[in-house]
């Protein structure tokens, strides 16, 4: 029997492609924009939350690690990670920055008051257009950049134990 | 015979004649909104999601176009900070382009397969 | 109790399938082909096993008895009885209870059809038919048994996804089961067509009336699902190369490819190992089509509850098929005899399904590069509408110019012999084109260029029609309203595409907007309790000053109780030139309100256009001349 050249590669094309999809089935397909990481955190300029002056760049610290957090009042998960944005916030290497995230004044107020305030800076993004700029989709988000505001590693969803682990290693490994 | 060619040479002169911009009557913002994806939807474009995130990328889109950037620049800014993922129209590099090129290798293929068997019977 | 007996029947169904394969092997063992009573009679329980398991299920859905988890999970007792039929076939479990069905159903005619005439044939048929619907018997009752119990009994149902709710929805599951699931017959026809060595044109005659069928019914499906798009979703478009659209699409460009090609087979009983090989993917893609979407492998944010184990499966039975077939395939080769003419229908045909492939290919590697990259390279992305746009839009010109002539050509040998009507319609359509672009907008080239095939399309099949009923020729209406109809589609989809004017803007209660000559008003907002939802209706006149009609439109955001949902329905004010649609969304923490506003033209047309097309192949079922 004559094998054609065009039937070897038809065969080979359906075997690749079976595979290709059995590989694809084992592999998680939730969606992260992970994309920043290893880059420069954009210019911005955001609102803090207790008054109507700007955060900008230029006011992160070159010497510290910084915690970017997103959060609302609104939303169930920031709760949930609330305790561990509270033990982080003993450590000395790191600053805390929390970007309440299209969220009423009042409200965002409230949630710190019961909970505790973790963060050394609350900026407020009442549009959700300036959280735009850390590749962010929705709440909770966290970022973790360097002193020299490197993007190190990005969080989506509450942070747990593990996260809190791995933040440690990383502002104490230098 | 004559009076029909110089009057189907007029319709052909009329009809290239034409502007080559599509969809004038959407505006460029919808245009953007149309080709980029909702990521927290199912399969919606920002153009038709009600979600918070789509009107949130509305709003950066629509700020962007008034602060002068182009549409590139706009599909640029978004993938940097979402990924390639938030485009619906792939761009055409490296790993894309057998996505682009596979079906016309397909229509080639075929048109010889067609060509091949019309030769085999003349001989 | 119910889930033991409708255990007890998919038993029943399982048993009785592997006795037909069994008493079927032995038949064809003994080479003496004969239909013993015993096939017919446990067809027979076969099929009053399968369809009573799913009666079974509808009743279970319509007392909504939540001891069963398909149930529970899928419809609530407020709902109306309507939806709880439709909830049967709207779930995972229920569906592949359908789709069994329907491949029990499509094989017991095909056997009652065709047992008389070629007793080889159709006992192959059957037992390959039997070995499909065994496989999936399988996978019901292991991997997706509706009738699973839940203990203990939950009082009341979680219900159906609101959005789901809708009679077109209800319909168009059913509709593109008989569709492609049906394309499973032809499969197992072709299989048994290279086993018992079946001349082409007996196995074109046979499989040719279920290849119609299945293609009516698909595009029905399709264009059901695109209605229901359209105004259910509140995007205003109908078609969004979704992956879930395109595992539809694909097995309907190999249907129309092999419609086309079995009449070739039919008439001069060439292509048979094309006719073939289409008739076995276009099962096979049905397949792929149904693992892609069921088995969560595509990438979404979301990551639903989906069973990697199911995937698995539907993905080893799928690699099976496709290699035992083509094995056989291979191994069987038939000679085909080829002797065709440069210009005779074969050749047309032959374009017609040289451009099917090409639309296969690229929906189906559109569809399947985002896994490909994201195994390869782990880089996610996405491949939407400007990519179909602008790979397949171009090619349509060829296309539709193929499809105007090919009708009129004749078998084995023909010639052109009168240019001066071709020359005719050509510059009418031109004619036509310009009058387009000078009254409405101008447009882009490659439009121009389709409108204008289109409108050859059209016109070339009118003239031949009325000529065809002057001489009173034989006149084939099936294609005439195919071919027709597709023209039109295309025809008005290009227009739509190009004329459509969309507006987003927020609102609040008592604003008037201007948009270029229309003027938008938000007279109130409403709320209504309804059967099972909360409405919230908004209060719209819509202005034109250059038209001079005043409008109104009430379009509804839904609030669903069971499971909590919001929807949110479109107002279209439709007529056959334009359609007025407006949907709005409520915008958190602010009394403004998102408005999408559009002027769509020819809605209605494209609809009509797309059911036209579709009859064809009912009309050619039914109306033998």
């Amino acid at each position: 029997m004559k094998v054609s050249f065009l039937k070897i590669i038809s065969f080979c094309l359906v075997i690749f492609t079976i595979i290709v999809f059995f590989i694809a089935l084992n592999i998680d397909k939730r969606y992260s924009t992970e994309n920043i990481i290893g880059k420069k955190i954009d210019n911005f300029k955001i609102k803090f939350l207790s008054h109507d002056q700007n955060f900008e760049n230029k006011d992160l610290s070159n010497d510290k690690y910084h915690l970017i957090n997103i959060w609302a009042s609104w939303c169930l998960p920031c709760k949930k990670e609330h305790p561990i944005l509270m033990k982080l916030s003993n450590e000395d290497n790191l600053n805390l920055i929390g970007i309440n995230f299209k969220d009423k004044k009042k409200n965002a107020n409230n949630f710190l008051k019961d909970l505790g305030n973790p963060y050394n800076v609350i900026l407020s993004d009442t549009d959700g257009t300036s959280s735009i700029s850390f590749g962010v989709f929705g709440v909770p988000e966290t970022i973790l950049i360097n002193e020299k505001h490197i993007v190190i590693k990005k969080f989506i969803g509450p942070l747990d134990t593990n996260d809190y682990k791995n933040i440690l290693n990383v502002i104490y490994e230098n | 015979m004559l009076f029909m060619k110089t009057k189907f040479l007029i319709i052909i002169l009329l009809i290239f004649n034409i502007n080559l911009s599509a969809n004038e009557n959407i505006g460029i913002d919808t245009k953007i909104f149309k080709n980029l994806r909702c990521l927290v939807c199912q399969g919606q474009t920002i153009a038709e999601s009600n979600s918070d995130f789509a009107q949130t990328i509305k709003i950066v889109v629509r700020d962007k176009i008034s602060q002068g950037s182009n549409e590139k620049e706009i599909y640029e800014f978004l993938s940097e900070k979402y990924g390639e993922w938030i485009v619906y129209k792939p761009k055409f590099n490296y790993i894309n382009s057998l996505l682009w090129i596979s079906p016309y290798i397909v229509l080639i293929l075929g048109g010889y397969l067609i060509f091949k068997y019309f030769r085999k019977r003349r001989q | 109790m119910l889930s033991n007996t409708g255990n007890i029947l998919l038993i029943g169904s399982i048993v009785s399938t592997f006795l037909i394969i069994y008493f079927t092997y032995q038949s064809l063992k003994e080479r003496s082909f004969q239909i013993k009573k015993n096939i017919i009679y446990w067809s027979f329980l076969q099929i009053t096993f399968v369809i009573a398991s799913f009666l079974l299920l509808i009743f279970a859905f319509v007392f909504s008895d939540f001891s069963l988890l398909a149930v529970y999970q899928n419809s609530h007792t407020a709902k109306p009885l309507f939806y709880k039929i439709s909830g049967v076939w709207g779930n995972h479990e229920g569906s592949m209870l359908l789709w069994i069905n329907i491949m029990v159903l499509f094989s017991y005619l095909f056997f009652v059809f065709n047992n008389k005439t070629n007793s080889a044939f159709s006992l192959y048929t059957l037992v390959v038919q039997n070995i499909l619907i065994l496989g999936f018997l399988i996978f019901l009752i292991f991997d997706s048994n509706p009738f699973f119990k839940i203990l203990p009994t939950p009082i009341e149902g979680l219900g159906l996804n609101p959005i789901l709710q809708d009679p077109a929805l209800a319909i168009h599951p059913p509709l593109l089961y008989l569709g492609f699931v049906g394309s499973s017959i032809y499969f197992s026809a072709a299989v048994a067509a290279i086993l018992s060595n079946s001349n082409g044109k007996n196995f074109a005659l046979s499989i040719k009336k279920w290849v119609l069928i299945s293609w009516s019914f698909q595009s029905l499906g399709i264009i059901v699902g695109s209605i229901w798009a359209y105004y259910e979703l509140g995007w205003g478009g109908f078609w969004f190369w979704d992956p879930v659209e395109n595992a539809s699409l694909i097995p309907w460009f190999c249907m129309t490819a092999l419609a086309h090609s079995v009449l070739v087979l039919e008439k001069r009983n060439y292509l048979y190992n094309w006719v073939l090989i289409l008739s076995l993917i276009t099962f096979i893609s049905s397949v792929t089509g149904t693992f892609l979407v069921r088995s969560g492998i595509l990438n979404s944010v979301h990551t639903f509850a989906n069973d990697p184990s199911r995937g698995l499966y539907i993905l080893i039975f799928l690699s099976l098929m496709i290699f035992s077939s083509f094995i056989i395939f291979f191994k069987r080769r038939i000679n085909d005899q080829f002797n065709l003419n440069a210009i005779s229908k074969e050749t047309f045909i032959l374009g017609n399904n040289w451009f099917m492939m090409f639309y296969l290919a690229t929906v189906f590697v559109g569809t399947i590069y985002p896994i490909f990259t994201q195994v390869l390279y782990n880089t996610n992305i996405s491949v939407g509408p400007p990519f179909y746009n602008q790979v397949i839009a171009p090619i349509l010109i060829p296309f539709l110019i193929f499809m105007a002539v090919g009708p009129k050509i004749g078998w084995v040998k023909s010639k052109f012999i009168t240019y001066k009507p071709f020359f005719i319609i050509i510059v009418l359509s031109l004619l036509i084109n310009f009058l387009i672009s000078y009254f409405l907008k101008s447009y882009n080239l490659i439009s121009n260029l389709i409108v204008i095939s289109s409108l050859f399309l059209i016109l070339h099949s009118l003239k031949d029609f009325i000529t065809n009923v002057k001489s009173n020729s034989y006149l084939n209406l099936a294609s005439f309203f195919s071919h027709l109809g597709f023209g039109i589609l295309i025809l008005f989809i290009v227009l739509n595409h190009n004329f459509s004017e969309e507006f987003d803007l927020n609102i609040k209660v008592g604003q008037t907007k201007k948009i270029g000559n229309m003027e938008i008003k938000f007279n109130n907002l409403k709320i209504e309790n309804r059967e099972n939802y909360n409405a919230v209706i908004g209060d719209f006149n819509i202005q034109d000053f250059q038209r001079n009609y005043l409008k109104k439109l009430n379009p509804e955001i839904r609030v669903y109780e069971n499971p909590q949902t919001l929807t949110f329905e479109s107002a279209i004010n439709s007529n056959l030139k334009q359609d007025i649609y407006l949907t709005m969304s409520n915008i958190d923490g602010s009394d403004f309100y998102n408005i999408k506003f559009q002027v769509k033209p020819f809605m209605l047309w494209i609809w009509l256009a797309a059911f036209l097309t579709a009859s064809g192949g009912l009309v050619r079922v039914f109306l033998k001349k």
